[in-house]
């Protein structure tokens, strides 16, 4: 619709880019701001940046709370954990959901929509109580420990709980439709002539899926794993509840610095260190975003 | 080939397993007796004393009651700045700032939770100072940082129902001599609304279900049931949770059988309908 009126124009674009400006992008500039300032004991608990002397503006700019994060080992550790466990868990899930969005993709038409509800539908419920929910599963005498005891399986229980396996089941757990759904659009559009193809010409199907299934569906792939990969990096309710007690991932050490320590500047700092980490992976998310979105006119 | 579709089939079947197991347990176990939860009392199970339980819990109740008012207001606020948003994208073409509208509406779908909650509180401390509001933190901080998070997903939503449209048929009414608003009104809002519905009910979902962002902008009298169930289950597991999943899964389960009916009853209504013109056709 090509709206004439430019004052409708202006109105329809306008309202969005004020209210996403005022609440999402200032925001970051705060956080920018304050993580260049020092905790203090006051109302608000950091020191401003720009300070009157002498009758002129003196712009005070402190390094500390950077210092801290690259001098204590605590928060090194917590992030290259934090980008070890979501690395890993994508790739579960990719492994998991490829196949699962392949199936989907290759079966009956009339099955398809079925089988989407499927995977949709846990979302729909709450991801607090689905998570709490592997508590239950995982613990000493929880259920995956009753049956594999009364199978005769093991004799002493396993510890599954508060250990990394668990944040990975968690995580892969809470994404899986995030990872199936784009690589199901993706797998959806394929001309299933090229794999025949392939075939007529002597391609065996493993051979035939590597060379001829595989790079189209990259757009999938990367799609999927973008939007498992960055929430994961900073995913604080799945760990707190299932993981590791001994090694916090990043989320966690921002909110205990900002709720517990009430360091403000340095929980801000630890927020801005997160995102330099995540910036390449959320354009490249935008990107891929723009172009599916522009792809369908 | 043959082998292949047997792993990809045996994958569906494992995944499907995989996620509703824990949905299962919980339902199971929210009608047994025994406070140990995952230990199924045979003697005086199944019993209902979680569910009344429940129901007699006053600090949850509040919470659900709070939680439902802020969804429907996140929800409804946040399907009129995402259509919005989503019209902009897809039906305005090139204008001054479209750039950075489709970042700003892609970016906190993936944008770790953490860090959206930190920024706005930071935003409401910063506002106070300099306009004085708002006033403290509690259900206005936490409708205000809903919408923004949910507007996001509802852009989305409405922008690739928009894009899969021809505007030939925008472009026809306005040849026609219909306003903007008119075109608006009679052509796209009725090929948008079942976009705008669902955005609606991921919106409330989504507001209904955010614990991490409503951690940081909640004030001490206000407390989500997301605030209270996870205050709870922190330190353990308690039975009374499970009869609250319970619950939740019944209403949202009742609402896609009502939601698929009506559908099928649309789709077999317009069947007839085409079979009924085609017939007078003849």
């Amino acid at each position: 619709m090509r709206l004439t009126t430019a004052s409708g124009r202006r109105l329809v674009a306008g309202i969005p880019i004020l209210w996403l400006l005022v609440l999402f992008l200032i925001p970051f500039i705060i956080v920018f701001r304050i993580s260049f300032s020092e905790v203090r004991l006051a109302i608000p608990p950091y020191t401003p940046l720009l300070s009157w002397r002498h009758g002129s503006p003196v712009l005070q700019l402190h390094w500390s709370a950077y210092e801290f994060l690259f001098t204590d080992p605590l928060y090194v550790s917590s992030y290259l954990y934090s980008l070890k466990v979501a690395a890993v868990s994508t790739l579960c899930c990719l492994g998991l959901g490829y196949p699962m969005a392949y199936a989907i993709a290759r079966s009956d038409a009339a099955m398809r929509p079925v089988l989407l509800m499927l995977i949709v539908l846990p979302f729909w419920t709450s991801f607090l109580l689905r998570v709490y929910a592997w508590i239950g599963l995982l613990k000493n005498n929880g259920v995956i420990n009753n049956v594999l005891m009364y199978l005769g399986v093991i004799h002493h229980p396993l510890a599954l709980l508060q250990t990394d396996f668990a944040v990975y089941i968690g995580i892969v757990y809470s994404y899986l439709p995030f990872m199936i759904l784009p690589l199901y659009a993706n797998l959806e559009k394929h001309d299933g002539t090229l794999l025949e193809a392939a075939a007529d010409l002597g391609a065996r199907p493993l051979r035939a899926f590597v060379r001829v299934t595989l790079p189209q569906s990259l757009a999938g792939i990367v799609a999927g794993s973008l939007l498992v990969f960055i929430p994961a990096v900073g995913e604080y309710v799945i760990p707190t509840l299932l993981g590791r007690t001994d090694q916090i991932m990043i989320g966690r050490v921002l909110s205990d610095e900002f709720f517990e320590n009430r360091d403000w500047p340095v929980a801000s700092a630890v927020a801005i260190v997160i995102l330099l980490l995540l910036v390449v992976p959320i354009m490249l998310f935008q990107r891929l975003e723009r172009r599916e979105l522009e792809a369908a006119r | 080939m043959r082998a292949r579709g047997l792993f990809t089939r045996t994958a569906l079947v494992l995944g499907l397993m995989f996620l509703y197991l824990p949905i299962l347990s919980m339902i199971v176990f929210s009608f047994n007796n025994s406070r140990l939860v995952t230990v199924w009392d045979t003697a005086h199970s199944p019993t209902l004393k979680w569910y009344l339980a429940l129901m007699g819990n006053e600090q949850i109740l509040r919470a659900a009651w709070l939680s439902i008012r802020i969804a429907l207001i996140s929800a409804s606020a946040a399907v009129v700045l995402g259509t919005l948003a989503g019209m902009a994208l897809a039906r305005l073409g090139a204008f001054r700032g479209r750039m950075l509208l489709a970042g700003m509406t892609t970016a906190p779908i993936v944008m770790p939770e953490v860090i959206t909650g930190l920024s706005l509180l930071l935003l409401f401390v910063a506002m106070q100072q300099l306009i004085g509001w708002p006033k403290g933190v509690g259900a206005v901080t936490i409708t205000l940082a809903h919408i923004t998070f949910c507007m996001a997903y509802v852009t989305v939503v409405v922008q690739s129902r928009l894009s899969g449209f021809d505007e030939a048929l925008e472009e026809a009414a306005m040849d026609l001599g219909a306003r903007p608003l008119r075109v608006f009104l009679r052509i796209t809002l009725p090929l948008i609304l079942p976009a705008i519905a669902s955005g609606w009910l991921l919106a409330f979902t989504l507001s209904w279900d955010d614990l991490v962002i409503t951690q940081f902008v909640a004030g001490p009298g206000s407390s989500t049931l997301p605030m209270v169930i996870f205050s709870k289950v922190r330190f353990g597991v308690t039975p009374d949770v499970n009869a609250l999943a319970t619950i939740m899964v019944l209403i949202v389960a009742t609402g896609i059988a009502i939601s698929t009916a009506w559908m099928r009853y649309r789709q077999q209504r317009r069947v007839r309908d085409l079979q009924l013109a085609a017939a007078a056709n003849l």
